[in-house]
């Protein structure tokens, strides 16, 4: 899907700040966010990371972007846990109005009154998974990347879509994170780390950007 | 009560009511702070490092195979179920990202710094790597090609950075000290020592 997450090239964010880079947790409450997510997942809400993800690309846009990184694991498991019917939102809000907060504060969740089943648990364990149909590309290939953007959760990003690239890895079967986020299983595809060169991304030289995209992303480019 | 921002507010209600429910525990969280402050951090792949830069047969390995390499380390942590560990050299500087999430190996990194979480870095070190690493304190010159890794899938990556000249004394526990986590991301390039 689109959205603010997929910030490969996008402009206007100015320098990195790498003030308080050693600390792990800057506050207590983002070990919470963390412990939470665990809890989360044990408790069945959901099934598998790439519908964590998903629901952490769902929540409010500018939250995502000024709420921080536990901000948004915190917009995430509370989407998740709210669809799954384990707490309400108003349950949550009451609970902080109580402990200091405003009806008016910005909350990152935003949770489907329809949402996606479940699905079933993961297969084993881990992402990796043996697929029997063979690999429809090889080590060296020319390829494209599709243009159209998708509703749905998928981890192609918009900056290279339709750009020419190289396969320089084939990966054998992973899961499918456009179907496994949604509760339509596993459905194993081949993965390549494909590169892409600065000039056919941005038009300038000097270095090139690999990327990890499953195979229905991907269409043979000829010559 | 002033100094917390809505969100620490929200996730501390949040937290009651799992409490509450029995769906998580007040220890879960000092657990969390213990293992991923004590157990998993970026020592662990500083050591896949210095032993890399003193073992060539370890080396190659690492830079074929570093899946096997960090399992028989048995580091906890997670999120290397396969993990490719790329070098750097005097003509290609690597440097990760995740533009999408925050994807990061954890159990050889430990949980990633702030920054590399935020917009700018996943914006920009796509779009503009050399100007980026410049203002991070990386100045490489033209004939250096800079490879950027984004972590879309499940693959992570880790940079295998270049041994500082003057340290050709030094013992692998001690090289291990040298390499720092930015090193191992790919925004910093360790300084020599003096001879």
């Amino acid at each position: 899907m689109k959205g603010v997450h997929d910030l490969g090239g996008k402009p206007g964010f100015g320098r990195v700040d790498q003030s308080g880079a050693e600390t792990v947790f800057h506050d207590r409450w983002e070990a919470k966010v963390f412990a939470m997510v665990g809890a989360g997942s044990a408790a069945g809400a959901w099934s598998n990371t790439d519908r964590f993800r998903h629901a952490v690309e769902r929540i409010d846009p500018e939250a995502y972007l000024t709420q921080g990184y536990y901000g948004r694991w915190l917009g995430g498991v509370e989407t998740l846990l709210t669809e799954a019917g384990i707490v309400s939102q108003e349950e949550i809000t009451v609970r902080a109005i109580a402990r200091g907060a405003s009806r008016k504060d910005l909350v990152a969740a935003q949770p489907l009154s329809s949402p996606d089943p479940v699905g079933q648990p993961p297969s084993s364990i881990g992402s990796d998974r043996t697929i029997v149909r063979a690999p429809e590309f090889k080590v060296g290939d020319q390829v494209r990347s599709l243009v159209n953007a998708v509703s749905h959760h998928t981890r192609l990003p918009e900056y290279v879509r339709g750009k020419r690239g190289q396969i320089v890895m084939h990966h054998n079967g992973w899961v499918f994170p456009d179907t496994n986020a949604h509760g339509k299983g596993e459905n194993p595809k081949h993965l390549y780390t494909v590169k892409f060169s600065s000039e056919v991304l941005w038009g300038k030289p000097g270095f090139s950007v690999c990327v990890d995209l499953f195979e229905p992303y991907l269409e043979s480019v000829d010559g | 009560m002033a100094d917390e921002s809505p969100q620490e507010i929200r996730a501390e209600a949040l937290e009651s009511i799992l409490i509450e429910k029995g769906l998580l525990t007040a220890e879960a969280v000092d657990d969390v702070i213990t293992r991923y402050s004590e157990q998993v951090g970026p020592m662990n792949g500083a050591r896949l490092v210095a032993r890399a830069w003193v073992d060539p047969q370890f080396k190659k390995q690492l830079l074929t195979d570093a899946t096997s390499v960090v399992k028989s380390f048995g580091f906890e942590g997670g999120q290397v179920e396969k993990l490719v560990v790329v070098e750097n050299t005097n003509k290609v500087h690597n440097a990760v990202v995740c533009t999408l999430c925050s994807c990061y190996p954890w159990a050889v990194l430990g949980l990633p710094p702030k920054w590399y979480k935020d917009p700018a870095y996943r914006s920009r070190i796509v779009m503009e790597p050399r100007q980026l690493l410049s203002e991070m304190g990386v100045r490489l010159g033209h004939h250096v090609d800079i490879q950027v890794w984004d972590s879309s899938a499940e693959i992570r990556y880790m940079v295998l950075p270049m041994r500082p000249s003057g340290t050709q004394h030094l013992k692998e526990e001690q090289l291990a000290e040298l390499v720092t986590r930015d090193s191992m991301i790919g925004v910093e390039v360790l300084p020599g020592k003096p001879s």
